[in-house]
C-alpha cells in the first residue's frame, strides 16, 4: 500500500509534466499542423534557464520563474518567425524534420553553454515529505501536481474565453474560413508557439526542482507522442488524461515489474491504441476528399 | 560544348533507357572510373569514410523508397537496420552460415519484420504513421537491450571477418569492394524499380492514395511492398555494418540513426536515387569534417575544440533547416541546376 501511494504520486507528478509538454504539442499541431519534436528541448530549456536565473544570477525564485518563461517564449517566437513561417504549407515530412533539426540545435546550444554534467540548484518547491499512513510522499512532487493542473486549467480557460484562444480554435477548425473572417494567421501561430513554450518552460522548472538539471530532461520530449495519441490531438483535457495514464503506467510497471519495462510500456500502449482506434482514443476521424 | 543538343532517338527503347543521353552515360562512366580507382590512392582514413558512405547509401536509398517515393514517413530505419545486423550476426555465429548467405537471409528477415510494422500503414497516415514507426523503433531498441537470450543484451556480438576464396576481408580496402557493390546494386535496382509497374504504383500512392486506389492500385499491397523493399535494403545496410565493424551493439541503431538517415534523404533530395547518395555522403562526411576542423583548432583555440561535439549537433540541425527552407528538393536539385546551366551553356538565355 505504501509502495502504491508513492508510485501513484510519482507517476501523477511526472504524468502532469508530460501533460504540460503534450498540451504545448497539441496547441501547435492544432493551430499550424506542425509536428513539434522540440517539445522536449523546450522543457530542457526551461530547466536550464531557471538554473541560470536562480543559481547563476541569483534572482529570487518568483522573478526567476518569470524570466524563464519570458525567455522561453522569446525563443519560441524566434523559432516560429525565422524557421517555421517560411515553411507554411510544406509536406508533413518537412515539418517533422525541421523540428528535429531545431531540437538538435537547441540541445547543442544548451550543452555548449552549460556543459553535459548534471547541475543542481536549491529547490524552491517545499522539500521534505508528507507521511500518510505507511507511505512517505515527497512534498515537491505532491505540490507539482496542482501547479501543473492550474497551468493546464489556465490554458483551457484561454481557449474558451479569450479572443486569441477562440481565433486559434477557428483556425484549427478551418483555416480558410478563419482567414476570410479576418483572423491573422501569423499572429495565431505566434501565440501558439508562445503558449507551448510557456507551458513547457513551467514543466521544465518543475523538473529542475524535482529531478535536477541534466541534459537527459530532453528525452522526455518523446513521451509526448504516446500521451497525445492516447489523449487525442483535440483537447487540453485529453492531454491531462493521457499524461496521467502514461505517467501512472510507467510508475507502476517500473515499481512492480521492473526490467526496464517502464521505458517501453508507453509505446506498447500506443501501438495497441493505434491498432484499435487509428486516430487515437479521443481523436476525431478525418474525412478526406480527393 | 553542349552535349545534349539534338539527341535524336529513333526507337522507344532507346528513349526510355535508364541513361538515354550520351552525356549521362559519360558522367556515369567517369563516376564509375573514379569509384574504381579511388581505393588505390586513398589513405585508410578516407577508405573507412568511403565505406561508411557506401553503406549509408544503401540505407538511404532503402529509406527513400519508403519515404521519398511512397510517402510513408518512417522513424524506424534504425530499428530495421538493427534487425538486419542482429540477424546476420546471429545466423553466422549460431548456425555457422557463410557471411554472404547470412547477409541475404538477414535482408529477407528484415523485409518480413518491416512488412509487419508496415501493417498499421493501411489505416494510419502522416503524423499517426510517424508515431507508430517511432513506437516500433523504441520497442525494437528495448528488445535489443532486454531480450538477452537472443541478442546478448548490452554485450556486443563479435563476428569473424568475412572470407572470400580463403582471403580474410578484414581491411577497409577489401571491404570497400563489397560495400560499393552493394551500393551500386541497390542504386541500379531502385532506379529500375521506378520504371516498373510496382514502382509507379508507389509514386501514385505517395501523390494521392485515394486517387491511386480509384485508378486500380491496390493501396494496401503497395504500401506493404514498399515497407518490404525499403526494409530489405535497411537490413542490407545493417548486415554490412555488422560485418564491417565485426561487432553488433544496440548503440549503433538508436532513434538517432533513424533521424540521421531521414536527414540524409531530406538533404539529398526526397524521391531520387542520386539524392540518396549525395545526402549519405554529406551527412557522413560532415562530422568528420568538423572533427578535422576541431583538430586544426586544438592548438590555437582549445576552448573552441572542447565545444566540438555540440558544434556537430548544432551544425547537423542547421544543415537540415537550411536545406528545408532554401532548397527543399535537396542536393539533387542543386546538381540538376548545375546540369541545366551547362545544358545550354554558351547561350544562357534560360537563366533568370
Amino acid at each position: 500500500m505504501a509502495d502504491f501511494l508513492q508510485l501513484t504520486v510519482s507517476g501523477l507528478s511526472t504524468g502532469m509534466i508530460y501533460a504540460l509538454a503534450a498540451a504545448g504539442f497539441v496547441v501547435i499541431y492544432k493551430a499550424s499542423d506542425v509536428i513539434n519534436f522540440t517539445q522536449g528541448d523546450l522543457l530542457l530549456l526551461g530547466t536550464y534557464l531557471i538554473f541560470f536565473a536562480v543559481a547563476q544570477i541569483g534572482l529570487p525564485w518568483s522573478l526567476g520563474v518569470l524570466v524563464t518563461v519570458l525567455l522561453a517564449v522569446a525563443v519560441a517566437l524566434a523559432i516560429e518567425r525565422l524557421v517555421l513561417r517560411p515553411l507554411i504549407g510544406e509536406p508533413i515530412i518537412s515539418m517533422i524534420m525541421v523540428t528535429i533539426g531545431l531540437s538538435s540545435i537547441l540541445r547543442g546550444l544548451v550543452n555548449a553553454i552549460w556543459g553535459p554534467a548534471p547541475r543542481s540548484f536549491e529547490s524552491f518547491l517545499p522539500e521534505g515529505s508528507v507521511v500518510l499512513g505507511p507511505a512517505v510522499l515527497s512534498t515537491g512532487r505532491l505540490i507539482s501536481i496542482p501547479i501543473a493542473l492550474a497551468v493546464l486549467a489556465a490554458l483551457w480557460l484561454f481557449f474558451r474565453h479569450t479572443r486569441d484562444g477562440i481565433a486559434m480554435r477557428a483556425i484549427a477548425d478551418d483555416q480558410q474560413a478563419a482567414l476570410s473572417m479576418g483572423i491573422s494567421i501569423p499572429r495565431v501561430f505566434g501565440v501558439a508557439w508562445g503558449l507551448a513554450a510557456a507551458s513547457a518552460a513551467i514543466g521544465g522548472i518543475m523538473l529542475g526542482n524535482i529531478v535536477g538539471v541534466t541534459p537527459n530532461v530532453a528525452a522526455i520530449g518523446l513521451h509526448v507522442f504516446p500521451v497525445v495519441i492516447l489523449g487525442g490531438l483535440d483537447s487540453i483535457r485529453g492531454a491531462v488524461i493521457g499524461g496521467a495514464v502514461i505517467g501512472l503506467l510507467e510508475a507502476y510497471t517500473g515499481g512492480y515489474v521492473g526490467h526496464g519495462l517502464n521505458l517501453v510500456i508507453p509505446y506498447a500502449v500506443l501501438i495497441l491504441v493505434l491498432m484499435v482506434r487509428p486516430y487515437g482514443l479521443f481523436g476525431k476521424e478525418i474525412i478526406e476528399r480527393v | 560544348m553542349s552535349f545534349e543538343c539534338g539527341v535524336f532517338h529513333t526507337r522507344y527503347r532507346s528513349d526510355m533507357g535508364l541513361r538515354p543521353k550520351p552525356a549521362q552515360r559519360i558522367r556515369l562512366a567517369l563516376f564509375a572510373a573514379a569509384v574504381l580507382v579511388f581505393p588505390f590512392f586513398a589513405s585508410p582514413y578516407w577508405l573507412d569514410l568511403a565505406n561508411q558512405v557506401a553503406i549509408a547509401t544503401v540505407g538511404a536509398i532503402g529509406l527513400n523508397i519508403l519515404v521519398g517515393y511512397t510517402g510513408q514517413i518512417s522513424l524506424g530505419q534504425g530499428a530495421f537496420m538493427a534487425v538486419g545486423a542482429y540477424a546476420a550476426g546471429l545466423l553466422t555465429l549460431n548456425l555457422g552460415l557463410p557471411w554472404g548467405v547470412s547477409i541475404v537471409l538477414a535482408c529477407f528477415i528484415t523485409a518480413a519484420v518491416g512488412t509487419f510494422f508496415g501493417l498499421p500503414s493501411l489505416r494510419l497516415k502522416g503524423l499517426y504513421l510517424a508515431i507508430a514507426t517511432l513506437a516500433a523503433q523504441e520497442i525494437v531498441q528495448w528488445l535489443m537491450v532486454h531480450w538477452t537470450a537472443v541478442t546478448g543484451g548490452t554485450e556486443a556480438i563479435v563476428l569473424p571477418s568475412p572470407r572470400l576464396f580463403g582471403i580474410r576481408l578484414n581491411s577497409a580496402f577489401s571491404f570497400y569492394w563489397i560495400a560499393v557493390l552493394a551500393a551500386a546494386g541497390t542504386a541500379l535496382f531502385t532506379a529500375n524499380l521506378f520504371r516498373s509497374r510496382a514502382g509507379r504504383a508507389f509514386v501514385a500512392v505517395r501523390d494521392q492514395d485515394i486517387a491511386a486506389s480509384v485508378i486500380g492500385v491496390d493501396i494496401f499491397r503497395t504500401k506493404l511492398l514498399a515497407f518490404a523493399t525499403s526494409s530489405f535494403f535497411a537490413g542490407l545496410a545493417g548486415a554490412l555494418i555488422a560485418f564491417y565493424r565485426s561487432i553488433v551493439t544496440w548503440e549503433r541503431f538508436t532513434l538517432e540513426v533513424s533521424i540521421v538517415y531521414l536527414a540524409m534523404i531530406i538533404v539529398g533530395g526526397l524521391g531520387t536515387v542520386r539524392g540518396s547518395l549525395f545526402g549519405a555522403a554529406l551527412i557522413t562526411l560532415l562530422p568528420a569534417l568538423i572533427t578535422n576542423v576541431g583538430r586544426a583548432l586544438q592548438e590555437t583555440a582549445p576552448a573552441v575544440a572542447t565545444l566540438l561535439p555540440y558544434a556537430q549537433q548544432g551544425v547537423f540541425g542547421l544543415v537540415i533547416i537550411l536545406f528545408l527552407i532554401f532548397e527543399p528538393k535537396g542536393l539533387s536539385k542543386l546538381w540538376g541546376n548545375v546540369k541545366d546551366y551547362f545544358h545550354v551553356w554558351p547561350f544562357a538565355y534560360r537563366r533568370g
